[in-house]
């Protein structure tokens, strides 16, 4: 199969995320729409990679995954305490500061 | 190498791999790095095991000292004339060691120092339960007003987990202004996002606004360093390669390919133009630039007051310095692509943070909004695309990281029950209370608009003579009227402070320790002396304005 179709999947799957991010509302459900941006990120490098025949982009695909990881554990532990004091984790009740 | 070559690769591994090449890496020149990381190490480790009364002490003394031998190693590169004539790429292509980079690093350290001696202020509030406290959570996890906060108030925790997660931080800062490859960058991006988001949450006072700013901050900027991500993926297929060299090669036509797949995607000026819009969105977002500065305001106002000021200056330097290097290593062959877009986005952020700002009440927010200004009046010098462009960028930021943290640290010391006596309406006849901190914060405030004998006139000055001589005098007309703008409101505050009567119930000033004195001298006499001598800075700007290629 042409490689190229794993790239319009990997745009696919970004744009979803992007869109989700976007209009979700809960805290947690937000987070998993940048993860899989991250992964559509990750598909992309994976199927440049193959197409040009060199390993970089396999590598990087490595890394995002650590860094998505990273993430996860510093996102989650906000997402925690927040919801822990206000016992919401919805991202329109965070609204103290407004203009 | 086609695909059937890499499939072989992991097919026939079974067999001994001929000899793989070490990595060659210049351990001395990334030593600025090396130390703020090792010291972030040290700094978990005395968390586990250093006993909690001694923690404070170990992690401020561990963290003054690592930020001083890390500039102590920046200040021999370039002495060893690493800015100059033996600037060169180190460790395989990844990071630079040039004028840029070692100035952005020098800079960033100088301002963390400050920031840190903030961080450490424990006379501010009063003492709680017979323990001094300073400007974070006593326990960051426990439910704020809750039975186990209070049960760790009384048994005098602190978090001083902030020294370790701002020397993270830092290290990240100093490698972004340096990367020299795509990866790089986003590692780095990561590296002084991910402990800045906690910074934000751990505030002692108001501390929902904090997890506020936090939970924000953080999912703001995962969103935007996700199309980073994708625009570096983008740019990995255009060119087959993350190394800036490589991709410059390739925009500009010099580097070809005899693989036909990489000489399709290569002719792909979809692919270049989307990724590279994708990437410079990611920086544009940290840097806070119109239409990318949505968190700027919230952030600034919830993060606990020290945390506001360290990633006001540092962040933005760092942010600055990579955005030049992409657009002066990386796209030289597509100026005229990227400064039309640029200027849009230069003229919406002076104009946007300075008009916003005018309708500010709370003190942060407005520092919040004017921080948005500035990041367009620095966009203007690098629109420049000049080599005075990039001295006068830099000088800029060296000049506007010391006045920042200095206003921020005022900001911590008017207090009122509550804590920071944030709102302008509190801040009234402040004049006529504490002379001294009014005087300080005017003279920061001066700073800020531009005026003469202060280093925002000649960081401002440069930075409009940069872009006027490359062409973009139509943008010196803006950022003008957006100081003049600007100008109005900072001055509004400083009537504010002198100008009316007191309220009885006001705010108080507190006595702050020699931390914040020192930070608050710092700024002052920085402000002043490139202010009235700016010369000798403006030089070392010019001499470290050539990027390694």
């Amino acid at each position: 199969m042409n490689p190229v179709n794993y790239l319009y999947l990997a745009a696919l799957l970004f744009t979803i995320g992007a869109v989700g991010v976007l209009i979700r509302r809960n805290a947690i459900v937000v987070f998993m729409c940048v993860e899989l941006m991250l992964n559509a990120c990750n598909l992309a490098f994976v199927t440049f990679s193959r197409m040009h025949g060199n390993l970089d982009g396999q590598i990087i695909a490595f890394f995002t995954m650590v860094v998505a990881a990273a993430e996860v554990v510093v996102g989650l532990a906000i997402i925690v305490s927040v919801f822990r004091s206000r016992h919401s984790a919805s991202v329109d009740d965070a609204s103290l500061m407004k203009l | 190498m086609n695909a059937l070559t890499v499939h072989s690769m992991w097919t026939t591994a079974a067999e001994p791999l001929n000899k793989i090449p070490a990595p060659k890496i210049e351990y001395v020149q990334l030593a600025p790095v090396l130390i703020v990381v090792g010291a972030a190490v040290l700094g978990i480790l005395a968390e586990a095991f250093v006993p909690r009364r001694g923690r404070y002490v170990t992690q401020v003394f561990l963290t003054l000292l690592a930020l001083a031998a890390s500039f102590a190693a920046v200040v021999a590169l370039a002495a060893g004339g690493y800015g100059t004539t033996k600037a060169h790429i180190a460790a395989m292509g990844a990071i630079a060691v040039d004028g840029p980079a070692l100035f952005l690093q020098g800079t960033i350290i100088l301002a963390s120092v400050v920031a840190v001696l903030t961080f450490a202020e424990r006379r501010l509030d009063p003492a709680d339960h017979g323990h001094k406290v300073d400007s974070f959570a006593a326990e960051a996890a426990a439910v704020p007003g809750g039975d186990h906060e209070k049960a760790a108030v009384k048994a005098g925790f602190t978090t001083t987990e902030v020294f370790p997660l701002a020397l993270f931080a830092i290290a990240g800062m100093l490698v972004f202004p340096a990367a020299n490859d795509l990866l790089t960058l986003f590692i780095a991006l990561e590296v002084f996002s991910l402990p800045l988001y906690l910074l934000c949450a751990v505030a002692r006072r108001k501390r929902l606004m904090s997890q506020e700013a936090a939970l924000k901050y953080f999912l703001l900027g995962a969103f935007s360093s996700a199309f980073l991500l994708f625009g570096i993926a983008l740019l990995y297929g255009y060119a087959g390669s993350v190394s800036y060299a490589t991709i410059a090669g390739v925009v500009d036509g010099s580097v070809g390919s005899v693989d036909p797949a990489l000489a399709q995607t290569m002719g792909n000026d979809a692919l270049l133009l989307i990724g590279f819009a994708l990437v410079l969105m990611g920086l544009l977002f940290k840097v806070g630039a119109v239409p990318f500065h949505m968190w700027t305001p919230d952030v600034y106002q919830g993060a606990p007051t020290p945390v506001t000021g360290f990633m006001a200056a540092a962040t933005k330097v760092a942010a600055f310095g990579a955005l030049l290097r992409l657009l002066y290593v990386v796209l030289p062959g597509l100026t005229w692509d990227w400064r039309p877009v640029m200027w849009g986005v230069a003229i919406v952020t002076m104009l946007g943070g300075a008009i916003v700002a005018i309708t500010q009440t709370d003190i942060k927010r407005l520092l919040a909004y004017s921080s948005i200004a500035h990041a367009g009046f620095l966009l203007a010098g690098v629109i420049a695309a000049t080599p005075s462009g990039i001295s006068s960028v830099l000088f800029y930021l060296g000049a506007y990281s010391f006045v920042t943290i200095g206003a921020f640290a005022v900001v911590t010391l008017v207090r009122d029950a509550g804590g920071e006596a944030t709102h302008l309406s509190k801040w009234a006849g402040l004049g006529r209370r504490s002379p001294l901190v009014a005087a300080v914060f005017a003279v920061f405030l001066l700073a800020f608009a531009g005026i003469p004998l202060t280093s925002g006139f000649s960081g401002k000055f440069a930075v409009f003579k940069a872009a006027a001589e490359g062409g973009a005098g139509a943008l010196v007309v803006v950022g003008v009227i957006a100081s003049a703008i600007a100008a109005f409101f900072y001055i509004r505050v400083i009537v504010l402070m002198f100008f009316s009567e007191p309220k009885a119930d006001g705010p108080t000033v507190a006595v702050p320790s020699v931390l914040t004195t020192l930070t608050i001298t710092a700024g002052v006499v920085v402000t002043l002396v490139l202010g009235l001598a700016p010369q000798y800075f403006l030089d070392l700007a010019g001499q470290a304005s050539v990027f390694v290629r």
